[in-house]
């Protein structure tokens, strides 16, 4: 089943043209050179403070690069079909199906569709026995499940997860391991932060290794995981592996 | 003589006609007011938490100083406003139900505007990047943010109703106490002290705080019933 309805114009690849991002005069994100292409899965990595999370954000245009550019296949301007997944998802207080329905709505999209589409997404994710519940009442991987499906009836090209599964337990955290699978055999273009090593090399199909703020290492990740070209990497696998 | 506890029973018991007619009027200007201090109170606070403009600190220091302003000043202004050589003279409306309306909303109006603003404020921050990726704007976040804030707004929107059901000073000033047309619970108890007639006074006492009891029982009910049932 594929999401998308339509077939919109493909808004990848996305190029990032030195981009950076500085707060005060201090760059925190600098000068990042990079293209996703469509249906690949990118893993973002790299330290605490590395820079990763702001990396999403302005690859999905929560905030603007105050230097270089961020350019879409479809323009400048921030392009729609995408989506973010965050490491503790939003969910508004109402039901798990009037959840799934708020994006559609603010897309516009007629009632009939919305109606159908929030039915077959609880279809989709086996979510038809919380329709009714309360969002905010579900457990934590039940929510995370709720956020990837409503950013899944969003239609995207492009999916950005930022750690979508750092809070929560192996069994969870294996269902959103196979839900992003699912969505990259889709056809959705999967870009993904995480810490968690072992997640990397399940889902990572490219690699990008951020180091204070900038990119030092892009590659596919099977050569990244075999043998990190930077001394930087090289300590950053190590380290994890000792522990 | 029977005391005023018996004399008020006694009212309260028969339906007294005088008794009803105030505190009918007594209901319909407060809830009339907070009905309209909410309609434009409720946006506005939200509008005032999203926006970000040059004296947007001034303008919340102000509102968060009006909750406190004192019902006779309030009182004054609207009198100043409708009396027959002020800007609205020509109304005809000073000693009328409509100028109390006029009046409890602008008592109203500052605690629901600074309610809703530090309700909507902190839910924005939790929500802003969710709401922003999810494609909706600052604007359209509004209408979500009220919704969600829906079970702390109540506690305000009851705190304004308090206020207002419970000042006496601005309904006085601008209704006149006028028996049968503008005369409230509050303003008649102030009467009937005065003459020394205990009975009509107690009687509207132990409905002033029947009614606001539970009134606050039934929103602290809600809010523990929305909060088991939303999260």
């Amino acid at each position: 089943m594929k999401p998308v309805r339509d077939s919109p114009a493909s808004i990848l690849p996305l190029a990032l043209d030195g981009m950076g991002y500085a707060v005060a005069g201090k760059p925190l994100l600098s000068d990042i050179t990079l293209r996703i292409e469509t249906g690949r899965r990118l893993i973002v990595m790299g330290a605490n403070g590395a820079g990763k999370s702001l990396f999403l954000r302005l690859c999905h245009g929560l905030i603007d690069p105050t230097t270089g550019r961020r350019l879409w296949a479809s323009g400048e301007g921030r392009a729609e079909a995408q989506a973010m997944v965050f490491q503790r998802p939003v969910l508004l207080r109402r039901s798990v199906a009037a959840n799934l329905d708020y994006p559609l709505a603010l897309e516009g999209l007629p009632r009939a569709v919305r109606r159908e589409t929030v039915a077959r997404t609880l279809d989709r994710f086996g979510l038809n026995a919380l329709a009714e519940r309360p969002a905010r009442l579900l457990s934590g991987g039940e929510q995370q499940r709720l956020a990837l499906a409503r950013a899944w009836a969003m239609r995207p090209q492009v999916l950005f997860l930022d750690e979508p599964s750092s809070a929560l337990d192996p069994s969870a955290t294996k269902i959103i391991e196979e839900m992003v699978a699912q969505f990259s055999s889709e056809g959705i273009t999967i870009v993904m932060t995480t810490h968690n090593l072992g997640q990397a090399r399940r889902l990572g199909e490219q690699v990008a290794f951020l180091h204070r703020g900038r990119l030092i290492e892009h590659r596919p990740a099977a050569e990244f995981f075999a043998g990190p070209q930077t001394p930087e990497a090289r300590a950053f696998l190590a380290g994890d592996l000792i522990w | 003589m029977d005391g005023p506890f018996v004399i008020a029973f006694r009212l309260i018991a028969s339906g007294d006609p005088a008794l009803m007619q105030i505190i009918g009027l007594s209901l319909r200007v407060t809830l009339t007011a907070v009905l309209i201090a909410c309609a434009v109170g409720l946006p506005l606070g939200a509008a005032l938490a999203l926006a970000r403009f040059a004296g947007r600190g001034a303008v919340i220091v102000v509102f968060n100083a009006l909750m406190g302003l004192p019902p006779v000043v309030a009182g004054l202004i609207v009198y100043l406003m409708l009396s027959r050589s002020g800007p609205f003279g020509s109304l005809a409306l000073l000693f009328t139900p409509t100028a109390m309306i006029i009046a409890q909303t602008l008592l109203i109006l500052p605690i629901v505007i600074s309610l809703t603003r530090s309700v909507v404020e902190d839910l924005w921050a939790e929500y802003r990047e969710q709401l922003l990726s999810l494609g909706a704007g600052r604007l359209r976040a509004v209408p979500t943010l009220l919704w969600d804030g829906r079970v702390s707004l109540l506690t305000g929107v009851l705190a304004g109703f308090g206020r207002a059901s419970a000042e006496v000073g601005a309904v006085l000033i601008v209704g006149g106490n006028i028996a049968g047309h503008t005369r409230t619970m509050t303003t008649a108890i102030t009467l009937e002290t005065a003459r020394g007639q205990l009975g009509l006074a107690v009687a509207l006492g132990i409905i002033l705080l029947t009614l606001t009891l539970t009134l606050n029982a039934a929103a602290w009910g809600a809010g523990q019933w929305a909060r088991g049932r939303l999260g």
